[in-house]
């Protein structure tokens, strides 16, 4: 069948699904299961109210729990068997995984695209969010930076595939090096160490637009009477950016950072499409994905640790929404 | 602000130009796809992308014109314009251009000015003037194939749908570009519809573990997605959906979920109260003050909610290397892209760039007409 035509389909049956079901579990409840009529109708209508949230929440509560509850059972239940699946080989998989180079190798690109990507994007962002605040043209700026965020991993890969391109005629990198200091083309993408930053501009790149629309309105909502305080006061643009701006937006900055840190280790594609993981530019999400579809049981154990990295967030992440809503 | 004291006009200038330099340089990377898209393969080995507007130099290669050959003793002269050459009429479209230098071998193209005779030994010789007009005299009666000549020439800049043309047909991008409208477009509508009713549940509805229920949303929203890829691939394995669309539909419809419930929810909980209660009052049940009231209302983070969930769909290669099968006609663009062209065609530049800008086009466009919905939706999602 045409896959436009099941497409379709699929939103027809989809959407009208569940609103069938939402209709069609109301109705039950409130006119078959407890009606809002005989001799108990204030039991009744107390009842179906306290069920009622729970016919709302379903299909969500259900979504959640099979996609992403109990993958997290389930990739640590796996990643205790062998390749096949067949055999229980308890932590082996980890073992061998710790003692692989190319793990370390992956970790260690990881801690470091977890510190350099959202420490850079976070500060461009708020520089830039500053800065454009003052212009008049802003806004377009701000859009054309912002832009980026539109663009698939695969897409910003392939965009700067042509800058970092070895070609003096095609790259912009090396068009400077030849045509300004005179130096033989090179590619960057095999420069020992220096590669992994190259591709972690590319995230950075796309990440700052996030970053600097978040702290820009953050920025706006402090109040201008500190700002105006500090101005008589004399201190300078400087100053009142450092020291009176930003200490009033440093929540706002950690939730930015923590957001892209969050991203960091989930993004596989500018690796995969850029080098492969050659050239010592494995992360750990693109280590996994060698394993996807050869060695369940190691893919998994990657995937464990990816998810044992995140954990301190999370709860982090849970603590502070508790403690809002109280 | 702009009329606080304190401001000095020498700091304005600098902040000028420093966001413009910004600018251009978060710009230069995708305007160098954009322009090479339009060029074909020989205008992008020629010269930059940034020369594409101007005229450049290139070299070109004919043969001499046997149509008009004159003998002279042993000699034969053929006389004829380079740029009336069946191989090179093409790049000029006027036959009209500038000769920069000639030659008879392709290693030194440009050999000889124009206007200059080129002796080429035994009696040999060939003039050629600026405007193309030449004069090649050769030893050997030419027959129907003229001898070689090579041409530096000045070209105008060109600009070719080619690229386009190419990918959509030949390249199975067409086919890609629709897979890719067949994943995004259930997976944004379904899950706002869930999400919708959770998320008025989670907002105005008093329950015993409501607040535990937020917070596991919350937690959820960073839980990697690759825990899911080996044991949800199993289980639609196991449920007779494998690797299809059914699936992937599935799979990101329950990936939005926390995103979806969390924007949601924020949005509804700043909804007035005092309208949620006069229609409790009013009578209203739930259902009603949800389908009547809070989801009309809602319609800015509902919208913010559908732009991210399209570009992260339409964006996504990771679910669909692995929630998809691996067949030509179920590929979408960024598996397409990054799996066949980059390294099939990993030489021809003007056909990647052109793919990945036929990916990229749509999203962009969502994003410059709906940026306000996005920004305000991203506002939603971190300051509160």
């Amino acid at each position: 069948m045409n896959p436009i035509f099941q497409g379709l389909i699929t939103i027809a049956i989809g959407v009208g699904g569940i609103f069938l079901y939402f209709i069609a579990s109301n109705a039950f409840l409130d006119k078959v299961l407890f009606p809002a009529k005989g001799p108990n109708t204030s039991r009744n209508i107390n009842r179906a109210n306290t069920i009622r949230p729970w016919l709302f929440m379903a299909p969500t509560i259900i979504a959640l729990s099979l996609y992403l509850v109990y993958p997290v059972i389930g990739s640590f239940y796996r990643s205790l068997f062998n390749r096949s699946g067949a055999d229980f080989i308890g932590f082996t998989n980890y073992t061998t995984m710790f003692a692989s180079s190319e793990f370390r190798t992956a970790f260690f690109n990881n801690v470091l695209w977890a510190l350099v990507v959202p420490s850079v994007s976070t500060f461009l962002g708020l520089l830039i969010a500053q800065l454009t605040d003052k212009l008049r043209w802003g806004n377009i700026a701000k859009s054309l930076i912002f832009m980026p965020m539109a663009i698939s991993f695969v897409g910003a890969s392939l965009i700067w595939k042509f800058v970092y391109a070895i070609d003096p005629e095609l790259g912009v990198i090396n068009a400077l090096r030849v045509n300004l200091f005179g130096a033989a083309p090179l590619d960057v993408l095999q420069v020992a160490f220096w590669n992994n930053i190259f591709l972690m501009v590319i995230l950075i790149w796309v990440q700052t637009g996030f970053a600097m629309v978040i702290l820009s309105a953050a920025l706006r909502g402090i109040p201008e009477e500190t700002i105006e305080a500090a101005i008589i006061d004399g201190a300078n643009p400087f100053q009142v950016f450092f020291k009176i701006q930003v200490p009033q937006v440093t929540n706002t900055i950690i939730v930015v950072f923590t957001t892209t840190t969050i991203l960091v280790l989930k993004v596989f594609d500018i690796v995969y499409a850029m080098t492969g993981g050659n050239f010592n530019t494995q992360i750990l999400p693109s280590y996994m994905m060698q394993f996807m579809f050869r060695d369940d049981g190691r893919a998994t154990a990657v995937a464990i640790v990816i998810m044992l990295i995140v954990t301190p967030v999370m709860v982090q992440n849970i603590r502070q929404a508790r403690a809002e809503m109280r | 602000m702009d009329n606080i004291a304190g401001r000095k006009p020498a700091l304005i200038v600098v902040t000028h130009v420093t966001v413009a330099f910004i600018v251009l340089l978060w710009l230069i990377p995708t305007v160098g796809l954009f322009v090479s898209s339009f060029r074909d393969r020989d205008a992008i080995s020629a010269s930059g992308w940034w020369l594409a507007p101007f005229s450049t130099e290139q070299t070109f290669r004919g043969r001499g014109n046997v149509e008009d050959v004159t003998q002279d003793g042993d000699l034969f002269v053929l006389t004829g314009n380079a740029f009336n050459d069946p191989e090179i009429e093409s790049a000029f479209p006027n036959r009209e251009g500038t000769i920069a230098g000639f030659g008879n071998s392709g290693r030194s193209p440009g050999e000889y000015p124009p206007g200059a005779v080129a002796d080429l030994g035994d009696g040999e010789s060939l003039i050629m003037e600026r405007n193309g007009d030449y004069i090649f005299t050769v030893t050997e009666d030419p027959g129907d194939r003229g001898p070689r000549f090579y041409i530096n020439a000045v070209t105008p800049p060109s600009f070719t749908l080619d690229n386009y043309r190419t990918v959509l047909t030949a390249g199975g991008m067409g086919q890609a570009f629709i897979n890719t409208l067949t994943v995004t477009v259930p997976t944004t509508i379904i899950p706002i519809l869930m999400a919708a009713f959770a998320a008025y549940a989670l907002a105005w509805m008093d329950f015993r573990g409501r607040a535990w229920l937020i917070a596991a949303v919350i937690g959820l929203l960073v839980v990697p997605l690759q825990l899911a890829l080996v044991p949800m691939l199993q289980l639609h394995y196991n449920l007779g959906i494998g690797q299809s669309f059914l699936g992937i539909w599935l799979a990101h419809s329950a990936f939005g979920q926390p995103l979806a419930v969390y924007l949601l929810r924020n949005y509804m909980i700043g909804l007035p109260r005092d309208i949620i209660e006069s229609a409790r009052v009013d009578g209203g049940t739930d259902f009603q003050i949800f389908m009547k009231i809070i989801l009309p209302l809602s319609f800015p983070a509902l919208a913010a909610f559908a732009i991210f969930q399209f570009l992260w769909t339409w964006n996504d290669l990771l679910i669909a290397k692995v929630f998809l099968p691996s067949s030509e006609e179920a590929k979408v663009m960024t598996v397409k892209i990054a799996d066949d062209l980059l390294g099939s065609r990993g030489g021809d530049w003007g056909i990647l760039a052109a793919a990945a800008f036929v990916s990229i086009s749509i999203p962009l466009l969502v994003f410059f007409t709906l940026q306000r919905y996005l920004v305000r939706g991203l506002l939603a999602g971190s300051v509160k």
